[in-house]
């Protein structure tokens, strides 16, 4: 690739991401929405539900969810990456882009950066909603940073994982299969509950999922109430948080790239 | 590099969907070529292979089989080289409906590698030229078709292409909306832009092409000038409608001693028809006798096949009805 190439897929990537900020301008009430809806959930979950929750080894359940809810809103963005991709391809904008003289890479660099942005915003606003009800970083400034590292690397995974999922797609409508999707993927790890309060196989299940590994980790990090669990999994949760994340993009980049490079032939 | 006498260039494209036995053979050895400077259009049933051709033209997809040069440059080995030299409306207004016109415009010029400043002039001037200046700033998506349309045709001439790709541009429209395409298609060809076009409606076909090419199964069956396609059906036909059914066989006797064809009686509409070669004497011997033999007649005319006629007579739709002689 010569440095004229290069220099332009950035240029073109950049274009792509301003695109994604601009929509953002033209409809602040939806990303208001979507900013706010993990703030809903954790409202929901540590006011209404909170009263009858007791964590494993004390703490506070509110302060136990935090983490996981950082967690389930970097899951939630598959659908955000989804719903883009898929509209694109359906509306033929995707079409239009293959056409020009541009970057290929342009269109999922574009994307994953402005999603990138997307997801920092949101956890920046759960983190604020996470302070003022209560939460904490007790083990210093670098341990959190590692936390929101090890976020932002889950999600960077997400988006290759939304990229193929909307290439595949046949319109942004069957974003209602990707939502069912990620639900129970979400709540069936130790976002929102203990693994050890669950039936011995399912708990086995939810301490091996990748969501797991990450919000068990930032509660490592941050110095939050939780127990990690006693399958190997838990144990090495930190590690687990940086494998899990480059297993799926592993995955998911190469069958991305296949799929798009397939709406050739 | 001058410019090639032809715009498009492709002999015995292939291309198969699917597998050996389910699949689709979407095309199926298709020759065109389009002179440069002129309108061509692709004319065929859905399924035909119309929109297939043109995303082989477009670099979109890979054809198995054959090769294609547009403006000179071959669609598979010099893809990138094609992607600077054309534009393409397809099925879609696929422009961004979020953004607003010109924003849209701004976006696709710097893709386009113009840099911010020219990107900026060139989505003015476009704007001003598809008429949409007022409609600048509002998000695309509360645009009618007709001027989704004309933006998405703007988002094709930023670079001026030589060539420009429409894939079934008024589909959907209502009539007005197809009116201002028109228009603006016939700008673009004024400016010296070569455009093939792919329709379903004959008469879009009629109104814009000077060359038409009509695709079925995947190969060419027939091509030339639109009057060309006309006169092989006959040339002129008279047609004579009757005010009492009771008159229809007397009519049809007379109406075929001036044919030089098959008379087609359509008893529920009362008409007779058949073609003709001289057009007045014709007319004139059909009107004395129709008079002399005392028949009351509603209407009497000359007029040519519409090309909906030489449609069904090519395509396999007119297959199964009476072949009207050549």
């Amino acid at each position: 690739m010569s440095v004229q190439t290069l220099r332009w897929a950035v240029a073109d990537g950049r274009t792509l991401t301003g695109r994604a900020l601009a929509h953002w301008a033209r409809r602040p009430g939806e990303v208001a929405v979507a900013l706010l809806f993990p703030v809903m959930v954790v409202l929901m979950m540590g006011y209404l539900f909170g009263g009858q929750m007791d964590v494993p080894g004390g703490g506070s359940y509110r302060e136990f969810i935090v983490p996981g809810m950082f967690a389930l809103t970097m899951a939630f963005g598959v659908e955000t990456t989804f719903a883009a991709v898929a509209g694109d391809a359906a509306k033929g904008v995707t079409d239009r882009f293959r056409a020009m003289p541009m970057a290929p890479s342009a269109v999922v660099v574009g994307r994953a950066a402005a999603d990138m942005l997307h997801s920092v915003a949101a956890l920046a606003v759960m983190a604020v909603c996470g302070v003022l009800i209560g939460w904490r970083v007790h083990d210093g400034i670098a341990g959190a940073l590692a936390g929101f590292g090890l976020l932002l690397l889950l999600r960077f995974s997400l988006v290759w994982m939304g990229i193929y999922l909307g290439l595949m797609a046949k319109g942004p409508e069957s974003v209602a299969a990707v939502q069912i999707l990620v639900w129970p993927i979400g709540f069936l790890s130790s976002a929102l509950i203990a693994p050890s309060t669950m039936p011995g196989w399912l708990g086995a299940i939810a301490e091996w999922n990748p969501m797991s590994a990450t919000v068990t980790a930032c509660r490592e990090l941050f110095g939050d109430p939780g127990q990690a669990g006693t399958s190997w999994a838990a144990q090495h949760s930190v590690l687990m948080a940086v494998v899990w994340p480059l297993v799926i993009a592993a995955v998911f980049i190469p069958l991305s790239v296949r799929r798009y490079r397939a709406m050739g032939r | 590099m001058a410019e090639p006498r032809f715009a498009v260039e492709a002999e015995g494209l292939r291309k198969r969907y699917g597998g050996p036995r389910d699949g689709t053979q979407a095309l199926d050895g298709l020759d065109l070529r389009v002179p440069a400077g002129t309108v061509h259009g692709l004319l065929g049933p859905n399924g035909a292979g119309k929109t297939t051709a043109v995303r082989v033209l477009t670099t979109l997809a890979r054809p198995d089989g054959g090769t294609a040069r547009v403006a000179g440059h071959d669609v598979v080995r010099e893809a990138a080289r094609v992607r600077t030299r054309i534009g393409l409306v397809g099925q879609h207004a696929a422009v961004d409906e979020v953004l607003g016109g010109r924003q849209n415009l701004v976006m696709f010029g710097r893709l386009y590698h113009l840099g911010t400043a020219r990107a900026r002039r060139r989505a003015d001037e476009l704007l001003e030229r598809f008429r949409l200046t007022d409609a600048a700033d509002r998000p695309a998506g509360e645009y009618s078709g007709g001027m989704r349309r004309r933006l998405d045709l703007a988002a094709s001439m930023i670079l001026a292409p030589p060539v420009l790709f429409l894939d079934e541009p008024t589909t959907g429209l209502d009539p007005r909306g197809r009116n201002e395409v028109w228009d603006a298609i016939r700008t673009l060809v004024d400016g010296g832009t070569t455009v093939l076009l792919t329709t379903q409606y004959l008469e879009e076909a009629d109104r814009l092409a000077t060359g038409i090419s009509v695709v079925d199964h995947g190969r060419v069956i027939a091509e030339g000038a639109p009057d060309q396609l006309k006169a092989r059906l006959g040339g002129d036909r008279i047609e004579v409608v009757l005010d009492d059914p009771g008159a229809l066989s007397a009519a049809a006797g007379i109406v075929g001693r001036v044919a030089s064809g098959e008379v087609d009686v359509d008893a529920e509409a009362l008409r007779v028809g058949a073609p003709v070669t001289g057009r007045a004497a014709a007319l004139t011997e059909a009107v004395r006798a129709l008079d002399e033999a005392g028949l009351a007649v509603a209407d009497i005319g000359l007029r040519r096949p519409t090309l909906d006629e030489v449609f069904l007579h090519l395509t396999d739709a007119g297959k199964s009805e009476k072949e009207v002689p050549a």
